[in-house]
């Protein structure tokens, strides 16, 4: 076995004597700081794996001298954090909603507590300010499809809309168009007299007489619309599923019956309470 | 054989080794290298303006992003380290290639067909949906069989090998050939649906899925991104520095250790999971215990520098590797801090982790794949040297530039991220909603989508010069002012 252990005059080390296509290796020594460096990263590891959870074996695992577990850590977190709103929390539970708006104190949390349960619940389809879009209401203007005092809005919330909750808000608007009530042309007529109600169109005495027969008992005369049947206000020019000719066409054809999840059994009577508070001073409620 | 005895290994002659195949590799390599860079600033500017997509499936952030990945790794970085590694294993084992030219084709050839056969799935939509293991069962075997003929070649050659010893470098290619092989067989182990069909089911489920997915994933960074590429750069910077590596007991050491812990450490990607609390344990210490070991190998590529910095001012692409070790150094800092469960719980998911892992696939990768080419692109075309080396300082400053904008951006926006997530008002109740957080990002999205158009523009100019290198005869070659390198 040719080795030729040479000594490299930059470095004063000697190589290990190989050589591969002209690569050679100096025997240099360990650096003692890299050395010392593994050792300490080495102590670390083995003061943290007797301080926490760590070696397995066949029907369990060493437990750890804090005795740390990640669920009780949260367990804990979370209860600290109700422990730390208790007061709060118990005080908006025990009073009602007109209540709540009359304590300043109890209001500036609520606000607060609304807001945070709103951007992580009802932002997704409401929008991060309330503004709503296609489908899913502005919740900043003062058209209330349910109802906008305070009240109504929480049952709105706490139930939902065409859902499986027993309290559901429930109505149901017929597929005139899909199960054959009217013709295609007579959705166009009724059409533009929807759109007439809010000046948009002219409307022909065929339109009003459909309307007359067919959507006045729920939208009431005018389309001022009923808050207790959910028939929203067809002639204040605000549209849930867009204004176009063709959009109501659409709603009239296919009926739309959108739905909201009930949100009793997932967020406590204290959050939704807040969620009310929130939703009612987002600017149009009454 | 008495007579081949007392003859040294200069006096014998070299074996005729196979070169049409990394010929093939390097040009490959860049090839690929653009189209990461190129998919990759496309995703970026996605995220900046979502409208991108143009409402189109196949031009989707979430099949675009895996194109990208699966681009600068096992395209870009893969075809680098197939070329690298027959370059290297024949020179150091001073030995033909072991199956010789058919098989280095059928290893080079079947790895591209692996990578588009993947990708149109990604395209397609055709996807199991584990990180960085995406394709479906069918081009899983078919890369398993690409893949065991890569390590008979590589194992044929080591075992014919002339050297009485194996030098360092093929012991990081050949744990990096082993490993891989052994963690996309156990990751990807799945049913398929029917033998006609792409659809299959993965055999883990649940906590065990997502360790082993993770087992997996990391120790491709472990193994992949990190083993092989130093075995790439244990032979191309003592070339290209024309010095001895500054240890080589150093060299033993932090390669067994690094092998030993890396393989324990992918927990630490599940920190605050449903995983065992005892696992995360044990992925973050043996996390923290890897820092060493990977340093083992920036000291050891930084070292051997020792006694010719000066090179670093005359050749640009010896610049690229050593600036390619800073980066691991830095990075393999960077992760074991970031595997720390208090660090982690502020890191994890945010663009902290985006930005690691380019430090790492950009700075370390990316820049050791630019300097090894920019030495073995002259060599194997029998050139002096590279068309420009103006343009190898040109690529060099514009990419580091990138780089830089691009990590930078990733920390402020990552760690700003972070802080949003976690923050509570003076009521106890979260400040910020994810879209906030989201929107306070974008100027961040930005300068990222700069960093990574300078990074795609360095790589334009180098597949320019590679171009100009190999296409211009030997006699018209500029060489500048460039000393030339020790063969």
């Amino acid at each position: 076995m040719p080795t030729k252990i040479e000594k490299d005059t930059l470095s004063g080390q000697n190589t290990t004597g190989h050589e591969w296509d002209g690569v050679k290796e100096l025997n240099t020594p360990l650096p003692t700081w890299w050395v010392y460096t593994f050792y300490a990263t080495i102590a670390f590891a083995v003061v943290y794996c007797a301080l926490y959870p760590s070696w397995p074996w066949l029907t369990g695992h060493t437990q750890g001298l804090l005795g740390y577990s990640s669920r009780a850590e949260l367990r804990q977190e979370l209860s600290a954090q109700a422990k730390e709103r208790a007061g709060f929390v118990d005080r908006i539970r025990a009073a009602s909603l007109a209540d709540i708006r009359k304590d300043p104190e109890l209001f500036n949390f609520a606000m607060a507590g609304g807001r945070s349960a709103f951007q992580t619940n009802c932002m997704q389809c409401h929008g991060a300010g309330g503004g709503g879009s296609t489908g899913f209401p502005n919740l900043v203007d003062d058209d209330w499809i349910w109802g906008g005092s305070i009240d109504q809005i929480y049952a709105t919330i706490e139930h939902g809309i065409r859902n499986s909750d027993d309290k559901s808000r429930q109505s149901m608007m017929p597929r005139f168009g899909v199960d054959g009530l009217l013709t295609g042309a007579q959705v166009a007529a009724v059409t533009d007299y929807v759109l007439s109600l809010s000046g948009k169109a002219k409307a022909t005495p065929e339109g009003a007489k459909i309307f007359e027969e067919q959507c006045v008992a729920c939208h009431k005369a005018g389309g001022k619309g009923d808050q207790e049947l959910g028939a929203p206000n067809l002639a204040d020019g605000i549209w849930l599923y867009g204004g176009s000719r063709d959009a109501i066409y659409r709603s009239i054809f296919y009926a739309r019956n959108g739905s909201m999840p009930a949100w009793s059994g997932r967020l406590d009577e204290a959050t939704m309470k807040m969620l009310a508070v929130y939703v009612h001073s987002l600017g149009g409620a009454r | 054989m008495p007579s081949q005895a007392v003859l040294t290994a200069d006096q014998r002659p070299a074996p005729r080794y196979v070169e049409d195949v990394i010929r093939a590799a390097a040009i490959l390599t860049m090839f690929w290298g653009i189209a990461a860079f190129l998919v990759g600033v496309v995703i970026a500017a996605q995220l900046v303006w979502p409208q991108l997509s143009f409402d189109s499936p196949y031009l989707t952030f979430g099949r675009l992003r895996p194109l990208h990945t699966s681009a600068a790794i096992f395209a870009f970085g893969g075809t680098a380290l197939i070329g690298t590694a027959f370059h290297v294993v024949q020179r150091t084992c001073r030995a033909r290639l072991f199956g010789g030219e058919p098989l280095a084709w059928f290893v080079l050839l079947g790895y591209q067909f692996f990578i588009l056969a993947a990708a149109l799935g990604y395209l397609f939509g055709i996807t199991q949906s584990k990180e960085y293991a995406e394709p479906e069962w069918f081009v899983d075997l078919w890369l398993t069989i690409v893949w065991v003929a890569y390590l008979i070649a590589y194992v044929g050659t080591v075992i014919k090998r002339e050297e009485p010893h194996i030098y360092v470098a093929n012991w990081f290619y050949l744990a990096f050939i082993i490993t891989i092989a052994m963690l996309h067989i156990v990751n990807n182990l799945a049913l398929p649906v029917s033998i006609t069909g792409t659809k299959s089911y993965g055999a883990w489920s649940g906590v065990q899925d997502a360790m082993i997915q993770w087992w997996y994933g990391h120790n491709a960074v472990g193994f992949f991104l990190t083993a092989a590429f130093l075995g790439m750069m244990y032979y191309y910077i003592p070339k290209a520095a024309n010095r001895p590596v500054y240890s080589y007991r150093l060299s033993i050491i932090h390669f067994w250790s690094l092998v030993f812990l890396y393989i324990w450490a992918g927990p630490h990607h599940l920190h605050y999971t449903s995983l065992p609390d005892w696992a995360q344990t044990l992925g973050m210490t043996f996390s923290v215990m890897l820092w060493m070991p990977s340093w083992g190998g920036m000291i050891n590529g930084l070292m051997t520098l020792s006694g010719a910095w000066d090179k670093l001012r005359t050749d640009p692409g010896l610049r690229f590797s050593v600036t390619a070790v800073g980066f691991y150094g830095m990075s393999t800092f960077e992760g074991p801090v970031m595997s720390i469960k208090a660090v982690n719980s502020l890191s994890h998911y945010t663009d902290w982790t985006i930005g690691h892992v380019h430090s790492g696939a950009l700075g370390w990768v990316a820049f050791i794949v630019f300097g090894t080419l920019y030495y073995l692109v002259p060599k194997m075309w029998n050139r002096p040297a590279m068309w420009s080396t103006r343009l190898i300082s040109w690529h060099y400053w514009i990419a580091t530039v990138g780089i830089v904008l691009y990590i930078t951006a990733m920390w402020v926006s990552g760690i700003m991220q972070g802080l949003m997530w976690r923050a509570y008002d003076e009521l106890g109740f979260l400040q910020y909603s994810f879209v906030e957080t989201v929107a306070a990002m974008h100027p961040f999205y930005l300068i990222r989508l700069l960093g990574g158009v300078c990074f795609l523009s360095g790589g334009l100019i180098m597949a320019y010069n590679m171009w100009r290198t190999i296409r211009t005869e030997t006699e018209t070659l500029v060489t500048q002012t460039r000393p030339a390198l020790a063969a």
